[in-house]
Parts: structure tokens; sequence; C-alpha cells
């Protein structure tokens, strides 16, 4: 095995395991030998994460294991984004992400700001509290491929449709694909508003939001891939 | 300081000179799929179960929330109330963050219910505390405004003070204001837990009031949550809870508040604690 490929697997387990200061020294490391960002990124970093989703959403991993892989990956990211920058390469997609007027719940919507991030996702993180005009601007001047919505209350739910109808007002709704989740929001919640989809946590929002992005290099089967997680998500909410 | 809950048949007394109070959080539709589905088609049997079953693990109120997107939550909340009133005579604790819902429950309660709950923001200090007035209620008071939770304890001892005297402003005496500190995951931040301790302390010394929590709060995101909440609860109650919106079904959780009523001379001779032994021993589940 070449140095390498020992970096990238060690990257892959110092991250898995929330080692920031391994996950650090490797990058470096990695880049002091000449190793390309994207493929340290994209080879160890993002399958590492990927990884901590995986085992999240099986139950075999808990918030704070959460939490501090995609700390240990923020620290590479630090790193790793300017240069990414400097040879021009795109982001995986752009994504606005907030938590709606009146609610100041945000445990949820950081871990998808992280999870986003970590799966090379250039995400906008609006705050809480957010009011539907914040929305409308950043969608305006980030033009992202995503806008998420989050909110922990069944009173401030109702912001996800004044949300959508501000952002149609602005003549933006088409031009972006509306994601909406929170504790007490359903599938069907999320047809009733007019979203284009729902995640029931941060892991699956990812995963979702992957699948989208694909969408525009081969558009029936993104589709398709999307659907299909819809259908899992209600299978597993029926099955709860 | 005492806070008194009634309900047609029975007073619950709250307070920092007697054993604590359970509230038990069970009749909650978020994130209970089944009962969300049941309630909103406006089945009612597992609303009843839960009841029966909470009163006889030893709750002292109930927490009735009815929280479903998209439905008359008024009118759900009312149903939900008047099903628990027909199956227990426990006091209740109407919880929703619907102003309207908070109004129809308690139009339709009999007894002083706790009202779930205030913050520190102003349009709804101005529109619940009224409510709470008009019907002779008491009212939770979470420690947070417009900006958000803080996490620097005195500026949430501010926030409580500012519900107090807010309530005052409308009639409503210091002992129907029952103060959340506010309780959040230590899966997030390992902090949190202490933040919240320090704030109850603050609250006990600065103001007196009794306190709540929504206590499972604090292990959220964890495994073997029980043991957490379980060891949460003593803490607390030595920093100057005096009742929580717990989930009493959790064996660990109510042997933990007896053991604390115990160990913080609030059983006399062991009594509570020596007849819950022997009921579980009887039931043979004593360990």
């Amino acid at each position: 095995m070449s140095r390498e490929d020992e970096i990238r697997a060690e990257l892959f387990e110092h991250t898995l395991n929330g080692h920031a200061p391994e996950v650090k020294a490797l990058t470096e490391e990695a880049l002091s030998l000449g190793m390309d960002p994207m493929d340290i990124l994209f080879k160890a970093l993002i399958p590492s994460l990927e990884e901590v989703g995986r085992r999240f959403e099986k139950g075999d991993f808990f918030v704070p294991e959460m939490l501090i892989a995609a700390r240990a990956m923020q620290g590479a990211l630090v790193i790793l984004r300017p240069l990414i920058a400097e040879t021009g390469a795109k982001p995986v997609g752009r994504y606005v992400i907030g938590t709606v007027k009146g609610d100041i719940h945000d445990i949820g919507k950081n871990l998808c700001v992280i999870m986003l991030e970590g799966a090379g996702f250039e995400v906008y993180d609006l705050g809480v509290n957010t009011p539907p005009e914040k929305f409308v601007e950043a969608v305006e001047k980030h033009q992202p491929d995503i806008v998420g919505f989050s909110a922990f209350l069944t009173t401030t739910m109702p912001m996800f449709k004044a949300n959508i109808d501000a952002l149609t007002k602005a003549g933006l709704r088409d031009k972006v694909h509306i994601a909406v989740g929170g504790a007490p929001v359903t599938q069907e919640y999320a047809k009733h508003v007019g979203a284009d989809s729902y995640a029931p946590d941060a892991s699956m929002a990812t995963r979702m939001a992957k699948e989208l992005v694909g969408d525009r290099s081969n558009q029936s089967t993104g589709a398709q891939a999307l659907e299909q997680a819809v259908m899992k998500i209600d299978e597993t909410l029926r099955k709860g | 300081m005492e806070t008194r809950l009634s309900s047609r048949g029975r007073e619950v007394v709250i307070s920092g000179d007697r054993p604590f109070v359970i509230i038990g959080e069970r009749i909650n539709p978020t994130g209970r799929k089944v009962l969300a589905a049941e309630m909103k088609d406006g089945v009612m049997d597992r609303v009843r179960s839960d009841a029966q079953a909470q009163a006889a693990a030893g709750a002292h109120m109930l927490d009735v929330n009815a929280g479903i997107p998209a439905v008359d939550e008024p009118a759900l909340l009312v149903a939900a109330i008047q099903a628990v009133m027909d199956m227990t005579d426990l006091p209740i604790c109407i919880d929703s963050s619907i102003i309207e819902a908070l109004e129809a429950g308690l139009s339709a309660y009999q007894g002083k219910a706790l009202v779930n709950s205030v913050t520190a923001e102003e349009e709804r200090m101005e529109r619940i505390l009224p409510l709470v007035k008009k019907h002779g209620a008491a009212v939770i008071g979470m420690a947070n405004d417009e900006t958000g939770i803080s996490m620097v304890p005195s500026e949430r001892l501010a926030l409580a003070r500012r519900i107090i005297e807010r309530a005052a402003d409308h009639g409503i005496r210091q002992e129907d204001v029952i103060i959340d500190p506010i309780a959040m995951t230590v899966a997030a931040d390992p902090t949190c837990g202490v933040i919240t301790l320090e704030t109850m302390r603050l609250i006990r010394d600065e103001l007196g009031n009794n306190m709540t929590c929504g206590a499972s709060n604090v292990s959220f995101g964890l495994p073997d949550r029980a043991t957490v909440n379980a060891a949460f609860l003593p803490l607390a109650m030595h920093a100057g809870l005096t009742c929580a919106i717990t989930n009493p079904l959790e064996p660990q959780v109510s042997r933990a508040v007896l053991a604390g009523d115990l160990l913080l001379g609030h059983d006399e001779y062991a009594m509570r604690w020596i007849s819950r032994f022997r009921a579980e021993k009887a039931a043979g589940r004593a360990q």
C-alpha cells in the first residue's frame, strides 16, 4: 500500500471516530505529498462521513458521534476549501437552509448543515428565526439548488407555506427545490404546503440532496431515486 | 412557595418543601406516529390508556398535547382533555404552542389547570397571560425570548424575572408562575446540563418560584436515555426543580424521583419508598 492509500484509509478511520487533530495532521501530510485536495475530499473524507450517516440511520451511531465526526471533517475542510476554490472546482451543489420565523430550535438544522457540508455542498446557513424575506433574499443571491426550511413546532410549521408563497411572489419558486423537515413535520404535511421533499433526519436530508443534484445530469434516474427515497421514508413512518 | 393545581376531585400542591411532582409527558403526538394517527381520526383510546397507565405509574399530573400538523388543534386538544378527565382525576397541564388551543383547552377544563407555556416573548406574554388570568390558571414561563435560548444562566434568570413581573401586571400571583429554566440535550453540547442546573440554583435563590422542565430533553440523541434522565432528576431536584414533565412509565425515572425525595428529606420514615418497594414486590418486579 502506498503512503497515499494509507493516508486515505487513516483519514477515513479518524474522521469516522471524530479524531480532529489526526484528521488535520493527515490532511496536511497528504497535501505535502502533493495529493489532490479533491482526492482527499472525495476518496476519504466524504465516504467516511457517509459511513457516519449510515451508522446513524441504523441506530449504531448517536448524535455526539455524528457531531465529533463532522467537526473533525470541518477541520480538514478549512484547509482544503481555499485550495479547491483555487482550482475552480464546483461544489456538489448549493444549499440555503434555516429555521423558520418564530422558531429557535436548531439542533436538527445544524446537523443538516454539518452533513451537507460534509457531502461537499456549499451551505448558506441563515440561522434561527428566519423570516420569509431572508429566505427570498438568500435564494436570489446564492441561487442554490435546494432551500431547506426547518420547524420544530406545530405553530411555526405554517411558515413553510409563507416561505413558499414569498418565493412564488418573488418569481423564484420554480428555480429552486424546496425541502422541509423538523420533529412534527410529516411527508403528508410537506406535500400539503407544496414543498418538493421531506426528510425525517439530517442523514436522509443529505442523501436526498445528493440524489437531487445528481438529477441534473440524468433527469429521469435521479427523479426515480428521489421517489424511492421518499417511498422508503413513508414506509418507515408507517411502521413507526 | 406553593403552586396549587386542581381537577374536579383532586388538588396537587407543588412546593420545594414537598415531594416532587411528576407531570406525565406521554400524551403528546410529537414523535409518536401511531398516537398521532389515532388522535387525528378522533380516536382517543390510546390517550385514555396512556392517562391510566401514567396515573398507575405514579404521575401526579398529566400533560396533554395535541400538536399534530394541519388539524383543528383547538378541537382536538379539547377532545383529548375530555378523554383524560373521563379517565383520571389528575390535574392537567394544557400544552400547546397555539394560543387558540390553549384558550379552548382552558374553557373545557374543570379545575385549575397549568398552561404550558408562555415565554418572555412580548407578543406571547401579552396574549397568553390574560388567558391564564381569565381562567384562574397557573402558567409555565420558559426562560427564553425572541432571540433564542441564552447559554448564560443569569440571562435566563432575567427572563424568568421578566415573565413573573409581567404576570403580576396581569394580576397573576407569583406562585402561579412555574419557571422552566430549559433543559437541552447534552448530546449536542456537554455544557447544557450544568448550565441548566446553575440556572435552577439562581432562580431558586433569587426568585423562589417553583420550577419545571422537559426533563427527558437532556438525553435526546443518546442511547439508554432512561438512565441519563433518572440521573438528571435528583441533581435537578437538589438545584431547585420542584416538578418535571417526564415519563413515569420508565421505572428508572420514577424510582429516581422517589429516591431523590427520600434523600432530600421529603419522604418521612421512607414510607413512600418502602410502599413502592412492597407494591413492586407484590407485582413480582422488585429489584
